[in-house]
């Protein structure tokens, strides 16, 4: 009896490792199947034309300079605003909040709002940002409306990494002599920038793919004129895919592929930076 | 911040081109458009154009639906809005209360396809009575059998693709068919993104559907279009049925409104004279159906006298 039930739980180790396996394997297949048809569809529009042109009617001569464009002033806009605003919090969270109701009731609503849809953000920026501040369907407002979105993912990896710091390396530094300040800036941050980059990175990737709260604020735009300055009209290479995949010629879909295809290079590169970064941190770091 | 950066690039234009004294292109200003997305590929054509004339005067064109831009361009907010149904009564009360006047002008036409799958051997054609009575809100959950459209069609059951209730081609489709626009059976595919409805009805024996003509014709290998009976036999759409409107109820016009201030801005006014001038040959372009002669002339008409109105300098 007892072999017996040996017998069934090592046949149910085994199917439970297969079905481990299966479901492994089909993501990673799923997302071989896509790549391989969007580069198929796409490659062949991926030339220098394609990347200095203005939009256009024509779907041959159309290009993705401007939200190519857009999505670069984006990123660069988002992590200026992001990024300190989040550390800063992350810091004062972790290292002198106290742990009362009130820090209590904040760290709720961080967790709460890196859960709130982002269309969410963008009817709350088309009033704040668009309307009462006057900033129009501007780079800076676009880009105000993303740091709110990943403001919370920023905050809460960062905070991940300061945690992951070990107290020792704290008390070491308090013996020293060293200040609280001195010790958060000197042994903590330098301990925990790894884990930081890596989550600031990631959060904007997750930025640069953002349409539906963009939209809202009013980039699903025709420009023909490339941003230059923070209060220009802009569009985002996502909200240029989904016009381009909505309308009825061929060429345009053809189109949405390519451009697809330069959104996940970005992406791409952005997540092989924070992977880069995090194992060099890693190997730097010695505790 | 943005005037200066409007100064600094306007003379270095100026200065980069000040041998060659190219007058008109020393139009400088931004048109800021919004509206219907079924409008927008024929205003992006022009404001393509445009640009190569113009190269200093930002358009910029947004889509954020009919409803959407009327409800900025009543504010003000906006100096043309593109439409593909006219303004309503509301929208033109709020624009009044704001003091807002404007101009409207016919640009195009659209068909409105009736479609099935090209394995589809029964329904060559549709009587207009016999669309409604599967459109219409009584009919849900009801009209589900293709024999209980017409008795001697097989008895398959029915499947419906439309446009998705937010769309401008909804509210028409409704109110030409129904006869009471917003109004239809919600049990059916609906997306606001016509390609979706295309690839439904082309892998669906069952399918009936409707969206834009452009549609159509891009897809004319997967689909098969139905001819409409209004009455006076069954008329397929196409470039020649639309614009003698015998192809009717499922076509519509096509319009943009003007700001009546804007209008005053001398790149509003050159934007939409050049608007006018080039429709003939983009509209078909990107696959809608131009005005006849007769009508273009005539819209052109009423934007000149309107122009002369208005004139101030």
């Amino acid at each position: 009896m007892n072999n017996h039930q040996i017998t069934i739980n090592r046949w149910k180790d085994k199917i439970f490792y297969w079905y481990g396996l299966i479901c492994t394997v089909s993501g990673v297949l799923i997302l071989a199947v896509f790549l391989y048809s969007i580069i198929i569809e796409g490659w062949d529009r991926l030339n220098w034309q394609f990347f200095t042109s203005l939009p256009s009617r024509r779907p041959s001569s159309a290009g993705i300079l401007v939200p190519l464009l857009g999505t670069l002033w984006i990123m660069i806009l988002t992590t200026i605003i992001a990024v300190p605003i989040g550390i800063a919090a992350a810091i004062y969270l972790e290292e002198y909040g106290k742990k009362n109701k009130f820090a209590e009731f904040i760290e709720v609503n961080i967790a709460n709002l890196a859960g709130v849809p982002s269309i969410i953000y963008g009817l709350l920026a088309l009033e704040i940002f668009v309307r009462i501040m006057g900033l129009g369907r501007s780079l800076l407002s676009g880009a105000l409306t993303l740091s709110l979105l990943i403001l919370p993912i920023v905050i809460v990896s960062t905070r991940e990494a300061l945690k992951s710091v070990p107290k020792t390396i704290r008390e070491a530094s308090y013996a020293l002599g060293a200040t609280k300040w001195k010790t958060i800036w000197n042994a903590v941050l330098p301990s925990a920038a790894g884990g930081i980059l890596t989550g600031v990175i990631l959060a904007i990737s997750r930025a640069i793919g953002e349409t539906a709260p963009l939209v809202v604020i009013g980039a699903m735009l025709y420009i023909t004129t490339i941003p230059t300055h923070p209060l220009d009209d802009f569009s985002v290479l996502p909200i240029q895919i989904y016009n381009w995949l909505s309308r009825p010629q061929k060429g345009f879909i053809e189109n949405a592929t390519a451009a697809i295809i330069v959104l996940l290079a970005i992406t791409f590169i952005l997540n092989g930076i924070a992977i880069y970064l995090r194992n060099k941190w890693q190997s730097k770091v010695k505790w | 911040m943005r005037k200066i950066a409007i100064l600094v690039s306007t003379s270095l234009v100026l200065f980069s081109c000040g041998g060659k004294k190219q007058e008109q292109n020393q139009l400088t200003g931004t048109i800021n458009i919004d509206g219907s997305s079924t409008v927008y590929p024929i205003t992006e054509a022009v404001a393509e154009e445009f640009k190569k004339v113009y190269p200093d005067v930002k358009v910029a064109v947004a889509l954020s639906g009919t409803g959407g831009g009327f409800k900025k361009f009543v504010r003000g907010e906006t100096d043309i809005n593109d439409a593909s149904r006219p303004i309503s009564h509301y929208e033109d009360s709020v624009a009044k209360a704001n003091g807002i006047e404007y101009i409207e002008l016919v640009v195009a036409y659209d068909g409105l396809a009736v479609v099935v799958n090209p394995k589809n051997t029964w329904c060559n054609d549709i009587k207009v009575e016999e669309l409604k009575k599967i459109w219409e809100p009584e009919a849900q959950g009801k009209i589900t059998h293709w024999n209980q459209i017409r008795p001697e069609w097989p008895n398959q059951p029915l499947h419906l693709y439309g446009a998705g209730v937010e769309s401008g081609t909804y509210d028409y489709f409704t109110e030409a068919i129904v006869g009471k626009a917003h109004s239809s059976r919600g049990d059916y595919t609906a997306s606001e993104d016509d390609n979706v409805l295309v690839q439904g009805v082309s892998s669906d024996v069952n399918a009936l559907g409707f969206f834009g003509f452009a549609y159509y014709e891009e897809n004319k290998d997967k689909l098969k279009l139905v001819a409409v009976d209004n009455g006076n036999g069954p008329v397929l759409p196409s470039v020649e049925t639309v614009k003698n409107k015998t192809y009717s109820p499922l076509s519509r016009p096509l319009f943009i409104y003007i700001n009546n201030k804007a209008a005053e801005r001398k790149e509003v006014q050159e934007f939409v004279s050049f608007y006018l001038d080039k429709i003939t040959s983009l509209v078909p372009e990107v696959g809608y159906i131009p005005l006849s002669n007769d009508e273009l002339q005539a819209v052109k008409t009423k934007w000149e006298e309107f122009l002369s109105k208005h004139k101030k300098n």
